[in-house]
């Protein structure tokens, strides 16, 4: 029975920086940009939150500085895929690449290597309870914005209808530009949870493609808040399980192969009927 | 008290060579409470004028005045503020969102992150609704309703933001002739107290039928005004071309054709269209657009193993290129994207999909010089084609020149079956009646021709038999010459007429 908790309780707390990434995910690709680079905002969100955490010495002044990180990659991102239209998974690729580099060269500089931030004493760190409270509260908040506000109605429209967003009078460029920003930020603030919640540091690959993971989520959940909430405890579920047997019978690296191999099983699978947003990724 | 007051209205869009007039110096003039038409042929400059009023583009010079005051839009906000509302030819809906989420959109009163007011709007909505009789439910999605009630959530969304001035661009063009005469006598209403309609259109019938004033647009400038209750269908379009026009189709089709041997005969396409068409008919298929149109005619050419016979040959496992190599003619559906190449000449054209025909190209490969420019003083003479330049880009061509030259490269087939969509789409009024007439030449001397069109009034003047297409079936067939549009029309709405 304690065994069944254990589990239930460590797929919520490695599924929460995944939640956080697939709800920035949502805002950006429900106001229909394209967003292959939570990748790389999770990896710069995890760096800036543990040099936050370090210099100030306070968990919230990292995630502070994660989310801080998130809008300027968001803001850069939104200029070349909003104002610029470049090709989106070009621009989003360029930016997960940017980050890869970005992230060992600052840490070289500010720390003499090539990635690892030093450790953060217990109290400096992100309490994971915090976190997952706080991922629960975006994914309500999210999902109620999008439904019930004008500003959700407004995103809905850029993704499907940019022109009849338009013809009431709002930009639907200025609607996405504003969502990429917020998206990136949430994303990056997953990369914090990572780094300063459930380790002590950020330490280089940590990310270790769960961006590409939350993306998968959002997807199979349909590009809606809480089906996406869905499959990203199941992605923590399958995680969980595969670091709980890692001593068993089964090789180490069948069971590690577990989220990866449920998120092809679930993609090809079960998404079926996804529609995306019909404007998603379209530069008209 | 005029509504929309209009002087020296000028737009240009380019520059240098490439610099197009768009509107020179237009005039409108258009009193409180009345329907006004602005018609006029592709390009005339009626939608750049509107998008004008509309505040989605910016005057070069001229004035506008709503009410009476001097304005100046910089977009379409601006617009609404000053109460003009606008219903584009391409609804600005999203399917998968309710018809009251369209509605409330830009429309909704409170802080953006604030709880919608669905409750209030929806009030407010059924409350315009009871009041013009047009019901919808507000909680349906748009994407689950026809096209006409799509339609009416757009006026109804004019009506919600309390326009006065209303422009429909088209508003005729995607509706059964039930669900325009519903259309009509809503704008009808609307006008009677005291809203002004501006609605664009080119068919002429249309304006006789619901306006009080008209404009008529050519080339870009004024070219009358006048009276509706003065007006003829004969002057309006001699205003649209610049010259007299001869409206009156050739005689309608008479019975008696259609005894020859099958040219086309097609079984179980789409959810199960069979039907026939024999040398020397012309088989009309009538029908709302995107009820099967495109996929029809896209399996004639692309069979891909459906039962497609051709000249008695059976071609449901051809390649296209083998389909072109028989004596057929196809005027595809839009002639600028999969009929012409824009920027090449009428030269280039017309060797398109000839490449293997051994008329126009050597066994070696080598284009024949003398058979294309044969072909070219054909089109110049036979087929009518101006202006007669070897060089120029087809897209400087009109839109009925456009046509006439893909109509000259397909007749190079010397065809036993014509396969002909919207061939008069697009095309000036002055064109219209040579593109029926060589239809029904075609005919008379033993093709066979399928006749795909969405103006029923064009299937009406030239099938031997008419069918209607619904939702991917055959609902109903007549001979030509024993029905009139309104059964049709009937038949084309299916259950929902």
């Amino acid at each position: 029975m304690s065994d069944l908790i254990g589990i239930l309780e460590s797929s919520l707390r490695i599924a929460s920086p995944l939640i956080f990434a697939a709800m920035g995910g949502l805002l950006c690709e429900r106001s229909g940009v394209i967003q292959i680079g939570l990748e790389g905002l999770m990896i710069v969100g995890g760096f800036a939150a543990a040099v936050g955490a370090l210099q100030t010495g306070s968990a919230a002044a990292g995630l502070a500085a994660a989310a801080l990180a998130g809008v300027v990659f968001g803001y850069v991102y939104a200029e070349l895929s909003v104002r610029f239209r470049a090709n989106q998974i070009v621009a989003g690729t360029g930016m997960n690449f940017l980050a890869m580099g970005l992230v060992p060269f600052l840490s070289k500089v500010l720390y003499e290597n090539t990635g690892t931030t030093p450790s953060l004493p217990l109290e400096q760190r992100l309490s994971w309870h915090w976190a997952v409270v706080l991922a629960l509260g975006i994914v309500a908040g999210v999902a109620w914005m999008i439904r019930s506000t004008p500003v959700g109605l407004w995103i809905r429209f850029a993704g499907e209808h940019p022109a009849a967003l338009e013809s009431a009078g709002i930009s639907p460029r200025r609607v996405r530009m504003r969502s990429v920003i917020a998206g990136s930020a949430l994303a990056a603030m997953g990369g914090a949870v990572l780094s300063i919640g459930l380790a002590s540091a950020y330490s280089r690959n940590m990310v270790a493609g769960r961006g590409f993971m939350a993306l998968t989520a959002l997807i199979f959940g349909k590009w809606r808040a809480w089906p996406a909430l869905g499959a990203c405890l199941l992605f923590g579920l399958a995680e969980g399980l595969q670091v709980r047997f890692q001593s068993g019978a089964i090789p180490v690296q069948l069971m590690q192969v577990l989220p990866y191999a449920l998120t092809l099983v679930v993609l090809a699978g079960f998404v079926g009927r996804a529609r995306a947003p019909q404007a998603l990724g379209r530069q008209d | 008290m005029n509504a929309v007051e209009i002087r020296g209205l000028t737009k240009a869009f380019g520059s240098g060579d490439s610099r197009v007039v768009a509107n020179a110096n237009v005039d409108l003039v258009i009193p409180a409470g009345t329907i006004h038409a602005l018609v006029g042929e592709n390009g005339a400059g009626k939608s750049t004028a509107m998008k004008m009023l509309f505040g989605m583009l910016e005057p070069d010079s001229g004035e506008i005045r709503v009410n009476g005051d001097r304005v100046r839009f910089k977009s379409p906000m601006d617009a609404m503020r000053s109460g003009i509302g606008m219903v584009h030819q391409h609804f600005m809906l999203a399917g998968p969102y309710t018809v009251l989420e369209n509605i409330l959109l830009g429309a909704e009163s409170t802080g953006p992150f604030s709880r919608l007011p669905l409750a209030e709007a929806e009030k407010r909505l059924k409350s315009l609704c009871d009041r013009y009789s047009m019901p919808v439910d507000p909680h349906a999605r748009i994407e689950d309703l026809p096209v006409g009630m799509q339609q009416r959530v757009e006026i109804l969304k004019l009506l919600y933001r309390d326009s006065k001035i209303l422009i429909l661009d088209e508003p005729t063009a995607v509706l059964t002739p039930q669900e325009i005469d519903a259309l009509f006598s809503n704008l009808r209403r609307l006008r009677d107290e005291g809203r002004t309609i501006v609605i664009i259109t080119h068919k002429l019938k249309e304006v006789l039928a619901i306006s009080d004033r008209v404009s008529v647009l050519r080339q870009g400038r004024l070219a009358g005004y006048m009276e509706t209750a003065h007006a003829t269908a004969e002057k309006l379009a001699e205003w649209m071309v610049g010259r007299k026009v001869i409206l009156s189709v050739a005689a309608a089709a008479t019975a008696g054709h259609g005894r020859g041997e099958p040219r086309l005969k097609v079984q179980n396409l789409l959810r199960g269209v069979s039907f026939e068409v024999r040398a020397g008919e012309i088989v009309g298929i009538a029908g709302v657009e995107g009820n099967g149109q495109t996929e029809l005619l896209r399996s004639l050419l692309l069979p891909e193993g459906r039962s497609v016979e051709i000249l008695g040959k059976d071609v449901s496992k051809s390649p296209a290129s083998r389909i072109r190599e028989l004596p057929v003619a196809f005027f595809p559906e839009d002639r600028l994207r999969d009929g012409l190449l824009m920027d090449e000449s009428a030269e280039r054209n017309l060797l398109l999909g000839n490449q293997r025909n051994p008329k126009f190209v050597d066994r070696w490969g080598v284009i024949r010089k003398g058979a294309l420019d044969a072909a070219l003083e054909r089109a110049w003479h036979e087929f009518d084609l101006r202006p007669k330049r070897r060089q120029m880009a087809s897209r400087g061509y009109s839109g009925g020149n456009q046509q006439k030259l893909v109509i000259a490269r397909e007749f190079e087939h010397d065809p036993k079956l014509v396969v002909s969509a919207h061939p008069t789409r697009g095309v000036d009024v002055g064109a219209i009646e040579w593109i029926h007439r060589k239809l029904m030449d075609a005919r008379d001397s033993g093709a066979g021709v399928l006749l795909v069109s969405s103006e029923l009034d064009e299937i009406l003047a030239l099938s031997d038999r008419i069918l209607v297409l619904l939702d991917g079936r055959i609902v109903a067939e007549y001979a030509g010459g024993s029905v009139d549009a309104l059964t049709i029309g009937r038949a084309m709405g299916g259950a929902r007429a």
